[in-house]
């Protein structure tokens, strides 16, 4: 028994075994291409974490995806006004299966100081969210906190999660069909 | 061109249109009712002397308590000639506010008088385009009108004592 990066495997002579939902969750945790979706200071905030400094590159993010087709974690890093709610919504359907959100701020995660009639009061009210990052706004060092939160997560996921009922009931209390799930069951 | 000499052209120019007229911060305001709004505004940007060609904003002002009078229409306007400003105000009842557009004189009341209807539900009679701008279109109110929180009132986790309530 040998591990890699905290994943169980059975070393042999000239072969590695381990399942192969867990090969594919560390591959896909290593490899997550996010999408920003930043509004507002938290936005600049984000800009500083995938700047040289800070180098977000280093967990394996190094294409920023500016489409939700091809993009892996929607993170949301900003003020979201009511007005600005379903072109979220639409962003995270349009996202492909297997989708992660990452909430960046006091703003996105529960509408922050802005508790009026114009903001939505947490980006929870129309589309599930997997970590949260406190903060207004958040340092670079907090955020990229968050982003390994989400790769426990991706690398601990079961494959078949994204297919299950406990999920389509999720999305369904958002009212969001899982659209690609069928495609390779 | 002082406030005192413009009030004073003002009132050759629009005579019994000024209800009433006073200078606060400096700047002349003068009040006008609602049906002669339009005219007296024509009547300012045409003027060869007065030359009031740039609207500089238009919003709006509720009064909750002053009966009849609950909505107040604020005109700002700009003279470059004679780099003097006049903010013209109107009052309008609460039932039904409405009053005709600016949009056929200065082209950039057009969103200006939308902000405007989308806050204060002010109708702007002739407007081409006569929809919220700001908020999102499912809002079913006007939400600077005082009877409305300003607050989300879909919050249920906020105690009220934490935030002076």
């Amino acid at each position: 028994m040998g591990k890699i990066e905290d994943l169980e495997v059975i070393n042999g002579e000239g072969y590695q075994l381990t399942t192969l939902d867990k090969a594919v969750a560390l591959a896909r945790s290593n490899s997550v291409w996010p999408l920003p979706f930043a509004t507002s200071c938290c936005g600049i905030e984000f800009m500083a974490t995938m700047g040289s400094t800070y180098d977000l590159s280093r967990f394996g993010m190094e294409r920023m995806s500016f489409t939700p087709r091809q993009s892996d974690l929607l993170i949301v890093a900003g003020t979201i006004s009511k007005k600005l709610a379903p072109v979220l919504k639409k962003v995270y359907e349009q996202m492909a299966e297997p989708k992660w959100v990452l909430s960046v701020g006091a703003c996105a995660s529960s509408g922050g100081i802005f508790d009026t009639y114009s903001v939505l009061q947490g980006i929870d009210r129309i589309i599930p969210v997997d970590v949260y990052v406190p903060g207004c706004p958040p340092r670079p060092e907090q955020i990229i906190d968050g982003v390994i939160n989400i790769h426990k997560l991706v690398k601990h996921e079961p494959m078949r999660r994204r297919y299950s009922e406990e999920y389509r009931h999720l999305l369904g209390d958002y009212e969001i069909e899982v659209t690609n799930a069928d495609n390779d069951k | 061109m002082t406030n005192n000499t413009l009030l004073e052209s003002l009132h050759t120019l629009l005579g019994t249109k000024i209800v009433a007229s006073e200078i606060l911060h400096d700047t002349l305001v003068i009040e006008v009712t609602p049906n002669e709004a339009f005219n007296a505004i024509q009547m300012l940007k045409n003027d060869a002397d007065l030359s009031f060609n740039f609207l500089t904003l238009i919003g709006a002002v509720h009064y909750p308590d002053e009966k009849d009078r609950e909505l107040c229409v604020v005109y700002h306007l700009h003279s470059w000639k004679n780099a003097i400003r006049l903010r013209i105000k109107t009052y309008l009842p609460k039932d039904n506010p409405s009053i005709k557009s600016l949009t056929p004189l200065f082209d950039g009341a057009n969103w200006q008088e939308r902000e405007t209807f989308d806050f204060f539900g002010i109708q702007f009679e002739g407007h081409p385009n006569m929809t919220r701008i700001l908020n999102m279109d499912e809002m079913d109110y006007h939400p600077m009108l005082k009877q409305y929180h300003l607050e989300d009132e879909t919050r249920e986790d906020k105690d009220d004592r934490f935030f002076g309530r």
